[in-house]
């Protein structure tokens, strides 16, 4: 799909600009907590900034719509709270396990649905999801809707205890900051000029040489192995892994924190993500019309602003400059 | 999309607001009561926006304003998923300083917050949540378990219908830990009572069309199908079990979890005949007569189901509890909860046992047919009564870490 | 005698009932296809559009008295017609835009028409009470068959056959599927391309609602009804071949009893077996079961 800012700019002062902005935002979440902003919100907010960010390579930079994608963050929920709880892994050891599981049934699951394209492969992944959704639901080990509760934290590296929620703030965030800027880094590196390049004109990357089903694969299971280190965390900060996470509701939720925030961009997901969450969080009261609003986002930027919130604002500030 | 919003804050509605000179042991001045349940979804008719209506009302008829203390009452949906739910726990313990949560519909959900509660050490009233692992294995000294459980539905409902010559059950049970919970309880039930089981069919929830699991229904010839699942689950089952005629072919319906609103719903013509326990109705007595239309008056005429009456009967004993330990600490509260006896419109005189079980007396109810109802709300028999002490899981039997 | 374990009685039962699903399966995936194959769009607010079909009936027998049978020809007009609006306020801008769009589109508008529904009548649902004809069973034996799903039976055929049969040996049937191929060549002879795009939309969303006024005495009415629904119907489509109309009866039909077998052998994953069925379907034919590779 098209849409994003392409890269024109020049790419150092880019570069630059992109690097100063993350600083900026990084800056900003470090002393959050201080302000006043509830640090669980934060944490959740960032969890599913990750989700997005991990989404939104796949779609932004690889003209994939997966459907699916609930059943990475999903699968890593439940390792990792397995592991935690029922094997009494410590935090990085339980976190490392979901994100691996994620992997794996990324490649998987990529191996399959990678050979289809546009609306078959959006309904591949779909598929494969419900699959695995029926799987937790039945797998003993799940507890079915009860979920994996009461998940201990635990110490990070035997020496910090996750149980004090700033602690486990501000791991989250050095989490979620690292995968940030190692997702663009992949973005920027010539693996993602050739993922774009395929997303553009995939006949063209064919014959110029590329193996595009190859890079596809590979850009699917960063994506998967990302969206599991998310699910990863997440069950850790709420010390619980439910089907919540690997309904096919949440892989709807993902593709519109993405859609909203501007698919393929670098901030768009992250603004996206804390947009959709603040507003679940704080229209929560008004019932049904949350779903409502929901619905209308999806219809406005469709129809009016495909480029997403920060898709938008680059093309506004281009037009200003040029 | 039901996106799961994460309900924090609902209408915070200043119920009793009094002036200054409250007292000094309650946090902030102000007990703060969390009602959290699902305000829209399956579960909306039986708690929802009702339960509230009933926490109000025992602010008000606890004189709460009178006595100088000030509470306020908050509104959380959880929509029936365990995040959402511990993710409102959590905010309301921890920013909004509430004390209690009451209500808590779904057992995965309440599972969730008993958690947090005990972790907090705040304090949890439990009407529609109905898994018996609350004075079981999970239960703590934070929590009391008011209305009704898994474990008395199935002794209810499960001995009085074999004991009438039910004595072979076909089960017909949702998919999930709730419906197996109530199924395996269920079972137990009728094999000590000399019944046996013909066969179960466990159906994905939720479903729609259940036409399939009724002809297997049919067809195992069992005298008696039992439904362990609930809300639309049910009115389905029960509907579509009308059109496929399992009640003309000699069967009988028994409803392991049916609230009025439920039988409501299916309307007499379709739900009469069908055996279900509960552990209050409004039409028992003259006390519950005059709570009912107190309730009905501010609930767009719709009668109190046991879970609001649960509410209410849990809110007004936990302010006299305040009131008494004059402090709003959570264990503390809790404690003294079950050193008072209990004493309230919807379920006359009782007590709380340690594992934090309410302790009343339960009901057989039959639905009546269409010709015996006097009206509108007017839809059960009493068909036997469990006295408390019977009615409940024995003290010893739950494994409650409390009980020495 | 036996089958697996299960009397060969009790089997016919659980076919026909099978069909019965698939009749609502193949009704729905009908209108999806029909949608697909002009507008190339995935509707996906075809559930909450046959939720509004049966919402529908549902009002004009509470509100305006008027029963099941005028409720069969009205409900789909009504609906079918906020379908046209739709269509021409919003879908219709998209058309230039990859599928993926339309389908987030009508994701969108799904949750809103499910939402405001929810707000204003709840989920426990409204009850539609049977028509009186169709009160009572019929006895065959192995069997008892309620009149009304017999009648669902009969009435989807009916509905299959002459929506393949305008498709397929009509002349505006011809139309359509030329406009499908290409429509500025269609335009080009005279025939107002868009309009007949807005009717196909229209005439798809009101077959959805026809699905959801034969539901409507069955199952509750509720606004939740065509969310899970949905889903499955998707699976259907993709398995018959995205936009070929026989493919999509076919397949309707075909699943509601491999789904009614699974209720028998495998109750808890009978939600789940059309996905498997869809996965291997394209693995092994990228285009569906009817369909051909666009």
């Amino acid at each position: 799909m098209a849409g994003g800012s392409s890269a024109a700019a020049a790419p150092a002062a880019r570069r630059g600009g992109v690097l100063a902005a993350t600083a900026v935002m990084t800056a900003l979440l470090a002393v959050a907590p201080f302000l006043g902003v509830y640090p669980v919100f934060l944490m959740k907010a960032l969890c599913f900034a990750l989700f997005a960010c991990a989404f939104n390579l796949l779609i932004g930079f690889g003209g994939l719509l997966s459907f699916g994608h609930a059943m990475f963050l999903g699968t890593a929920g439940y390792v990792c709270a397995h592991a935690a709880k029922e094997w009494g892994w410590p935090p990085e050891a339980a976190i490392l396990a979901g994100t691996v599981a994620a992997t794996l049934l990324g490649v998987v699951a990529g191996a399959l649905a990678i050979r289809r394209q546009g609306i078959y492969f959006a309904m591949i992944t779909l598929a494969l999801a419900q699959m695995m959704f029926f799987f937790y639901l039945q797998a003993p080990f799940t507890h079915g809707e009860d979920g994996i509760q009461a998940v201990p934290r635990g110490r990070l590296f035997g020496v910090l205890d996750l149980s004090h929620t700033l602690v486990m703030y501000y791991v989250v965030l050095a989490i979620f900051v690292a995968a940030f800027l190692f997702i663009y880094r992949i973005v920027h590196s010539p693996f993602g000029q050739v993922l774009k390049a395929i997303r553009e004109n995939e006949p063209r990357a064919i014959s110029l040489g590329y193996d595009a089903e190859r890079y596809k694969l590979l850009a699917f299971i960063i994506s998967a192995s990302l969206s599991g280190l998310a699910g990863a965390v997440k069950a850790l900060v709420f010390q619980l892994a439910s089907l919540t996470d690997v309904h096919w509701t949440m892989s709807g939720e993902v593709v519109l924190m993405t859609l909203l925030g501007g698919m393929g961009t670098i901030f768009g997901p992250v603004v996206g993500a804390f947009a959709i969450i603040g507003l679940e969080n704080y229209l929560a009261g008004f019932g049904q019309w949350v779903t409502v609003i929901t619905g209308a986002i999806f219809v406005v930027c469709v129809l009016a602003f495909r480029r997403g919130i920060v898709g938008e604002l680059a093309a506004w500030w281009a037009r200003r400059k040029g | 999309m039901s996106t799961f919003k994460r309900t924090m804050v609902g209408l915070a509605v200043a119920a009793a607001v009094a002036a200054g000179g409250a007292q000094a042991q309650v946090s902030d001045n102000v007990v703060k009561i969390g009602v959290m349940n699902d305000q829209s979804g399956t579960y909306a008719d039986l708690a929802g926006p009702g339960s509230v209506v009933a926490a109000k009302m025992a602010i008000e008829d606890f004189g709460a304003a009178a006595k100088g203390m000030k509470v306020e009452v908050l509104v959380g949906d959880h929509q029936n998923k365990p995040d959402v739910g511990a993710n409102i726990a959590r905010q309301w313990y921890d920013v909004d300083k509430v004390d209690v949560i009451v209500d808590v519909p779904t057992s995965s959900v309440v599972l969730a917050v008993n958690e947090i509660t005990k972790q907090k050490g705040k304090a949890l009233l439990v009407s529609t949540g109905a898994t018996s692992d609350l004075t079981g294995k999970a239960c703590n000294a934070n929590a009391i378990h008011w209305t009704y459980d898994t474990w008395m539905l199935a002794n209810g409902t499960g001995s009085a219908i074999v004991k009438t010559g039910g004595d072979s059950w076909f089960f017909l049970t949702a998919d999930y830990a709730f419906g197996h919970a109530l199924e395996r309880d269920t079972e137990a039930v009728v094999l000590k009572n000399g019944g046996k089981v013909a066969g179960k069919v466990r159906h994905p929830f939720p479903s729609s069309d259940f036409s399939s699991f009724l002809l297997q229904a049919q067809s195992s010839k069992a005298k008696v199908v039992g439904l362990a699942n609930a809300g639309g689950d049910t009115i389905n089952s029960i509907k579509q079990g009308a059109e496929f005629g399992i009640v003309r072919g000699g069967q009988q319906f028994a409803g392991l979890l049916v609230f009025l609103t439920d039988v409501h719903a299916l309307g007499l013509n379709t739900a009469q005949g069908l055996l279900l326990t509960e552990a209050f109705y409004w039409d028992l007595n003259d006390q519950t007569r005059a709570f009912a239309r107190r309730f009905a008056a501010q609930h767009k005429g719709a009668m109190p189901t046991m879970a609001h009456a649960g509410v209410y009967a849990s809110v007004l004993h936990y302010l006299k509890a305040v009131d008494a330990a004059k402090t709003d600490d959570g264990t503390r509260v809790i404690a003294k909860m079950k050193e008072l006896p209990t004493d309230d419109p919807a379920f006359g005189k009782g007590s709380i046992r340690v594992d934090g079980r309410k302790i009343h007396p339960v009901y057989l109810f039959e639905v009546k047919k269409p010709a015996e109802s006097k009206g509108a709300w007017d839809y059960y028999k009493v068909r036997a009564t469990i006295p408390a002490d019977q009615a409940f899981r024995p003290l010893a039997d739950g494994s409650c870490p409390l009980v020495k | 005698m036996d089958v697996l374990g299960i009397p060969t009685q009790a089997l016919f039962g659980q076919l026909l009932i099978g069909l019965i699903n698939g009749a609502f399966y193949a009704m729905m995936s009908l209108g999806l296809a029909v949608i697909f194959g002009l507008l190339n769009i995935i509707n996906f607010t075809h559930g909450a559009q046959y939720m509004m079909g049966a919402f529908c009936a549902w009002f004009l027998l509470e509100r305006a008295g008027i029963g099941y049978w005028w409720s069969l020809l009205l409900a789909p007009v009504i609906v079918g017609a906020t379908g046209v609006v739709i269509e021409r306020t919003m879908l219709s801008r998209l058309y230039q835009l990859d599928h993926l769009y339309g389908l987030l589109l009508t994701f969108g508008l799904a949750l809103i028409i499910q939402g405001v529904f929810t707000n204003y009548y709840g989920s426990s649902g409204q009850p539609y009470r049977l028509p009186e004809e169709f009160a009572g069973a019929f006895n065959l034996g192995f069997m008892f068959l309620p009149k009304y799903r017999a009648w669902v039976i009969v009435a989807s055929l009916l509905v299959c056959f002459g929506t393949w049969f305008v498709i397929e040996r009509t002349k505006l049937g011809s139309y359509l599927r030329a406009a499908t191929e290409n429509p500025a060549l269609v335009q080009a002879f005279g025939v107002n391309v868009p309009r007949m795009i807005t009717l196909t939309y229209g005439a798809g969303v009101g077959l959805a609602a026809l699905a959801g006024v034969m539901a409507a005495p069955i199952y509750s009415v509720n606004p939740q009804m065509g969310a899970n629904l949905i889903i499955v119907v998707f699976a259907v489509v993709v398995i018959g071949g995205m936009g070929s109309i026989l493919g999509a009866i076919l397949t309707g039909f075909g699943l509601g009893v491999v789904e009614g077998l699974t209720k028998v052998f495998y109750p808890e994953a009978s939600n789940t077996v059309i996905f498997v069925i869809m996965v291997l379907v394209l693995l092994v034919k990228p285009a569906g079961l009817f369909g051909k590779e666009r």
